[in-house]
């Protein structure tokens, strides 16, 4: 019988020194679903996981933790339903850092294209992206910023709309400000002027007068831009302005000017703090749909063992049919062409007709647990697949 | 006939208004129950109004109560042309309670049923009556537009810590939208006065107090425009548009008896 075999680690189980030694690129994880036969590597900067599709699941398990061996005491190893109901909710984002962050997909998705699955792993793959699919797009889980750069950006559409035209004017530039500028050029922004240290204020205040956006974060001991300046220079236009700095760079009167809104760390940290609290309380309901996603993979997988039985049962009776038909051609041989089709339809009627409800049952008791004792029970009673050994 | 319509009509607007409430709270499956509440009644009204128009002889919507049928008609239509996209609605909360209760006035005032008269010419009638009640629907969703602006502004001026979580329409686009539905609501007004004058004129009637307060509805309007053509943009154009609001309450409701026969 085909199994799920999962075996990795993720940022739950192993810290960053520890997952850093097994990070595989692109091409490496292709390689290493290669190597270990029908199989797919996740590997992202939290999480890097072996799935493989095995007859033989020990065996597998022992390829997989060997591949990983750096990680030994911290892997977890998963199996069948276990294993697709994690796959599900990593790629729904319910296992990552962040709840609901959206990379985490199309990670999945990069990883299904450079595995080598076979079926049974090519299809929970398929599932567990239209899981993470269907998860973004009934909840909200996924819908607010989970950092400080990417929440100054979504404020900067909660005044602006859409960014494109709106121009940015970054002044310093630390790791967080270029971040928020990243994410602002994304939504369609444009970085008209970074300031420093060596900019002329004349020149400064040319530039914030055209800005739609400020971005601050400098090391200056006193603020940078004062209420007064940017009244007299902004002319009424509508300005978000992101103070990163610490101490602060941007005078917090500004906050107090029409058309103006001013956010330090401070506030954009708390609006984080507050849209993960409403990703965590979204993740209870991604939580069921997933589970509900995992259970038809369930039953679709259940299905598998007890389809090759039905197949021989209703070929077995077929074949009985049909050699029954021959036996009494010598009977048959009198009828015409429309009386020997209506003798051909009644005995394939009475077949379907008594296989029906065995078929049913079947594949009712395929999704519960001892669908593979059906199965055996069928083979058994009917001599399924004797006339092969 | 129209009995049977009033009630779906006024069923699925009232469930549109819980159904916001509801979204508002935790967004997701009462938003588009809400969304598919206002199509659905927006479509049993148009039938509605289509088979008062089939019925009665001549225009059926020139008494006060009938014409506030019809201005629900309006407002709920213009509010489906961008409404039902998600971020807009916010707005229905405001919108669909609005003309769920103004349904309830009008069928109070006898304006839901069949077989009233008027001594109006219908073309007058139709003319006059439509185009100034488009207007005023317009206008009431430039004040709808407007007071969510004044909201969205209010949060990212005290940094709520829900705005992100809550998002509704960018300062922006409200802004935009209000301009855009006024620009196109002032012709509509402009025209209908001058028609509803012209007749005054022609049959020598007194000028009443209603049409006094209409005619300051005009010119309040016509100033939002000029303003914002001046430069005004954001609160202040949101309070101008709110006070035009007030007088398009009084013309509607406070003073329909002075001018309805």
């Amino acid at each position: 019988m085909t199994q799920l075999v999962l075996v990795g680690t993720s940022h739950h189980h192993a810290p960053v020194e520890l997952r850093e030694r097994v990070a595989f690129d692109r091409d490496q994880a292709h390689a290493l679903a290669e190597r270990l036969g029908r199989a797919v590597c996740l590997s992202t900067c939290n999480r890097t996981e072996l799935y493989l599709e095995t007859e033989d699941a020990d065996a597998a398990e022992r390829a997989a933790v060997e591949a990983l061996s750096e990680l030994e005491p911290a892997l977890y190893r998963l199996r069948d339903h276990a294993a697709a109901l994690h796959l599900f909710r990593v790629a729904a984002g319910l296992d990552s850092l962040v709840p609901g962050e959206g990379e985490i997909l199309g990670q999945v998705r990069t990883a299904h294209d450079a595995g080598t699955p076979g079926p049974l792993l090519d299809r929970v793959f398929r599932h567990a992206l239209h899981a993470g699919r269907k998860v973004r797009a009934q909840t909200a889980i996924g819908e607010s910023p989970a950092s400080v750069s990417s929440a100054a950006a979504a404020l900067a559409e909660q005044v602006f709309g859409r960014l494109d035209g709106c121009d940015v004017l970054l002044i310093g530039a630390g790791t967080v400000s270029e971040q928020a500028a990243r994410n602002l050029r994304t939504r369609g922004a444009r970085i008209a002027f970074v300031a420093n240290s060596r900019t002329e204020r004349a020149e400064l205040e040319e530039e914030l007068a055209r800005a739609d956006v400020v971005v601050s974060s400098t090391s200056a001991p006193g603020y940078v831009l004062e209420a007064e300046t940017v009244d007299r220079v902004r002319r009424g236009r509508q300005l978000l302005l992101i103070d990163l700095a610490v101490p602060r760079d941007l005078d917090p009167a500004i906050h107090d000017l029409d058309d103006c809104y001013l956010y330090d760390i401070d506030d954009l940290q708390a609006i984080v703090a507050e849209t993960l609290a409403g990703r965590r309380s979204e993740a209870e309901r991604a939580e069921s749909i997933v589970a509900a996603e995992a259970e038809k993979f369930h039953e679709w997988q259940a299905s598998l063992e007890i389809v090759p039985a039905i197949a021989s049962l209703r070929a077995r009776a077929e074949e009985i049919r049909e050699q029954e038909l021959a036996k009494a051609e010598g009977m048959l041989g009198r009828l015409d062409e429309s009386q020997r089709r209506a003798v051909e339809s009644v005995t394939a009627q009475i077949v379907n007709k008594l296989l029906h409800l065995p078929t049913v049952r079947l594949k009712q008791a395929a999704a519960a647990a001892d669908g593979v004792i059906y199965a055996d029970a069928v083979r058994h009673l009917f001599g399924l697949g004797e006339d092969e050994r | 006939m129209a009995e049977l319509l009033f009630w779906p009509a006024l069923l699925l607007y009232g469930e549109a208004a819980v159904g916001y409430l509801g979204d508002a709270r935790r967004p997701g499956v009462a938003g588009r129950a809400a969304t598919w509440g206002v199509r659905l009644g927006w479509l049993v009204q148009t039938a509605l109004l289509g088979v008062q128009a089939s019925r009665d002889d001549g225009f059926p919507w020139g008494t006060w109560a009938a014409s506030l049928n019809l201005f629900v008609w309006f407002v709920v239509g213009a509010y489906l042309i961008w409404g039902c996209r998600r971020p807009y609605r916010l707005l229905g909360l405001v919108v669909m309670p609005l003309a769920a209760a103004l349904l309830v006035v009008a069928r109070a005032g006898g304006g839901t049923g069949v077989g009233s008269r008027s001594h109006y010419s219908n073309l007058f009638l139709v003319v006059h009556v439509g185009l100034v009640l488009a207007a005023f629907a317009g206008f009431t969703l430039a004040a709808a537009l407007s007071g969510l602006y004044l909201w969205q502004e209010r949060r990212l001026k005290r940094r709520e810590t829900t705005i992100l979580r809550r998002p509704a329409p960018s300062l922006a686009v409200l802004d935009r939208l209000a301009v855009r539905t006024v620009a196109v609501s002032v012709p509509a007004l402009t025209l209908g006065i001058g028609v509803g004058i012209g007749r005054l004129v022609s049959r020598g009637d007194r000028v009443d107090a209603h049409v006094v307060a209409t005619l300051v509805t005009w010119v309040v309007w016509a100033a939002y425009l000029g303003v914002r053509a001046a430069g005004w943009s954001g609160r202040r154009a949101a309070y101008l548009a709110l006070a035009g609001f007030a007088l398009v309450i009084v013309v509607r409701l406070a003073l329909p008896a002075t001018h309805f026969g």
